[in-house]
């Protein structure tokens, strides 16, 4: 297994902000090619048949969401480039806003030409103000080259991108959250359905979709569905970025076809430090895994078939002086804090969930305890209003089933690693 | 750091850079998130006048203006120090050696998260992951990045920001 970077092709290699620079590597070929020689439909239909799922942690079908918003006739509409990445442990797009911010412009104008929006807007979260500023000038050299504005390359396609920081709040991630904050108001997630794609930002059929997966849509714009499918497996096509932290050599981004194993993503990592134990996929809201799913490939599909989440591509990798008690308490504590209080289960469940962890790594754990894990957990997980309360428990729940006996030693007073402040 | 321009008068700076907001923003309430945003970045937090001086600027509630100001981390709604040290709790971080350094924090400044130090120099803040996790641990201060970080160099990089005061 290799790195395959297309993704990454340009980051760190030119100099971002230079539109020739960018020109000089496909870029703006792909827009050309689509406002000069194709119809919004075939541009439409490229993406269905790519195969393309979304990278903002559902990989939902791209294809079918912009088809939805193609079909809606005699309205405005709307293109989101959701570009709030918060979830712990991921920075794939802030790497692709930093260094490639033209292939996201250029993947919204695609967007925009297939489903016919002339509008756009990227909502970044209020932490990456070196990606906004460099987004903002890449904006302004875009319009004045006319790749952006009315007559996109001398055509009748126009379309307008405008930038919108957020102001630190994890849920605006979550699109109708974002689309909440991106209407000036507090980031609390609407009632679904509708969604975004019939009634989004200000009611307007919309499409929201992520950095990494509008900065995918260029490539297959220009070389083709097939060219497309032949990366990666089946029914997940393409390549996927992956971030690693934690107990590897050499911690950062990794782009590859989707389908690859734990073990290879590890070994790209530059191996081990210290032995395995486990790991978390797909950032804080995804599974914790033990050796037994080491040679599982990551796909959209893995969650159902393997019990392997990709998620965001988030890798957070643990050695044997680790401590599953002390990981599940910070990843409860995380959601805790983010919870936007709009629902019980989930307000309330993770803070019950955070309270019975940490008083296991003081030692102070009382009978009943992981039957009370695994009963709130399953409650806050099907009981949440929106997704962030229903994968809140995901970690914590994977690692006690895989990891039954350390949550008991904990129970007992004892933690094996020696991580936990235990005061018996 | 706040801004303390001699000669003019807190409530003169306040309703500045108010001006400066809008002019970038507009009055669109539209914008409220990012006037607030910008506004509390640049005064250090907003006081209830200044939420009041929002509210009225954009015709809207208080009550919206407040409601929104207290629901971004980002938007400082009391006073903090001249310094703030935001420190990313998240796993990665922690891993990384996160826990040792807020330990050693808390030691040296002799406050706890969420706290100010009695001179006023430095808040202490706990933030959800910064996207920079390949450099983990990770703190910011003032807004500019320290990465890699042990207890001997956050020591360091504190001594720094106070010997350039005096
Ligand atoms: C709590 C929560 C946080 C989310 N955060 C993000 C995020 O930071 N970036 C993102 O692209 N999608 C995020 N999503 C997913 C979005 O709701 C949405 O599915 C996505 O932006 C769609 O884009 P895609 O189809 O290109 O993946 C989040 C979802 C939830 C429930
Ligand atoms: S699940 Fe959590 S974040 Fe989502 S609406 Fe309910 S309280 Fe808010
Ligand atoms: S976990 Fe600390 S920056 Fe991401």
């Amino acid at each position: 297994m290799k790195e395959t970077r297309i993704i990454l092709r340009r980051v760190g290699r030119i100099d971002p902000l230079s539109l020739e620079a960018y020109a000089g590597e496909d870029g703006y070929a792909a827009l050309r090619k689509a406002v000069q020689t194709m119809t919004p439909e075939e541009v439409l239909e490229t993406v269905i048949a790519s195969g393309l799922r979304g990278r903002g942690g559902a990989g939902f079908p791209t294809g079918r969401k912009w088809s939805f918003v193609a079909a809606a006739s005699g309205t405005e509409k709307v293109i989101v480039c959701n570009a709030d990445e918060s979830e712990p442990g991921t920075f794939k797009d802030r790497l692709i806003l930093e260094g490639d911010p033209y292939a996201v412009l250029e993947g919204m104008a695609l967007a925009g030409y297939a489903v016919g929006a002339r509008e756009g807007w990227i909502y970044i979260r209020g932490e990456y103000a070196e990606a906004a500023r460099r987004l903002e000038t890449a904006i302004e050299r875009a319009y004045a080259a006319g790749f952006l504005g009315e007559h996109i390359l001398d055509t009748a396609f126009t379309f307008h991108i405008h930038l919108h920081r957020g102001a630190g709040a994890y849920i605006c991630g979550e699109e109708t959250a974002l689309l909440e904050s991106l209407e000036g108001k507090r980031g609390i997630p609407r009632v679904r359905p509708p969604y975004p794609t019939v009634a989004g930002y200000h009611g307007l059929p919309t499409v929201v979709n992520n950095v990494e997966t509008l900065a995918n849509v260029a490539p297959i714009v220009l070389q083709g569905a097939e060219w497309y499918r032949a990366l990666g497996v089946a029914n997940s096509p393409g390549t996927k970025i992956f971030t690693l932290s934690g107990d590897v050599a050499h911690p950062g981004a990794i782009e590859v076809p989707m389908g690859v194993t734990l073990r290879q993503l590890i070994e790209l990592a530059g191996g081990m430090q210290g032995e395995f134990k486990c790991a978390q996929t797909g950032g804080a809201a995804g599974t914790i895994v033990a050796a037994d799913k080491l040679d599982r490939p990551l796909t959209f599909d893995s969650l159902r078939e393997d019990g392997l989440s990709l998620g965001s591509g988030a890798i957070l990798v643990c050695n044997q002086q680790r401590c599953v008690v002390d990981l599940a308490y910070v990843l409860m504590r995380f959601f805790e804090n983010e919870s936007c209080g709009k629902c019980t289960p989930c307000r309330v469940g993770t803070l019950r969930l955070f309270e019975i962890l940490e008083r296991l790594r003081r030692g102070r754990g009382e009978a009943g305890d992981l039957e009370r894990l695994e009963q709130f957990g399953r409650y806050v997980r099907d009981g949440s209003f929106c997704g962030l309360g229903q994968a809140a428990p995901t970690g914590l729940l994977t690692a006690l089933h895989a990891f039954r006996e350390e949550f008991e030693a904990h129970l007992g007073g004892v933690c094996p690693t020696d991580t936990c402040p235990m005061q018996g | 750091m706040h801004p303390k321009a001699s000669g003019t008068s807190a409530s003169e700076v306040r309703g500045e850079a108010l001006q400066r907001v809008i002019e970038r923003y507009g009055t669109d309430p539209e914008a409220l998130v990012e006037i607030l945003r910008s506004l509390s970045e640049q005064l250090g937090y907003l006081s209830q006048d200044d939420l009041v001086a929002v509210a009225k600027v954009l015709k809207l509630p208080y009550s919206r203006v407040y409601g929104v100001a207290t629901f971004y981390s980002m938007i400082e709604t009391s006073p903090v120090g001249t310094h703030t040290l935001l420190m990313c709790e998240d796993a990665p971080c922690h891993l990384a050696g996160g826990a040792d350094l807020r330990r050693a924090l808390e030691r040296r400044l002799g406050i706890s998260f969420g706290e100010t130090t009695a001179d006023g120099r430095w808040s202490l803040r706990t933030v959800s992951c910064l996207g920079r996790c390949d450099l983990a641990p990770v703190v910011m201060i003032d807004g500019r990045w320290y990465g890699h970080l042990t207890v001997e160099r956050l020591e360091a990089i504190l001594a720094r920001y106070e010997e350039e005061e005096g």
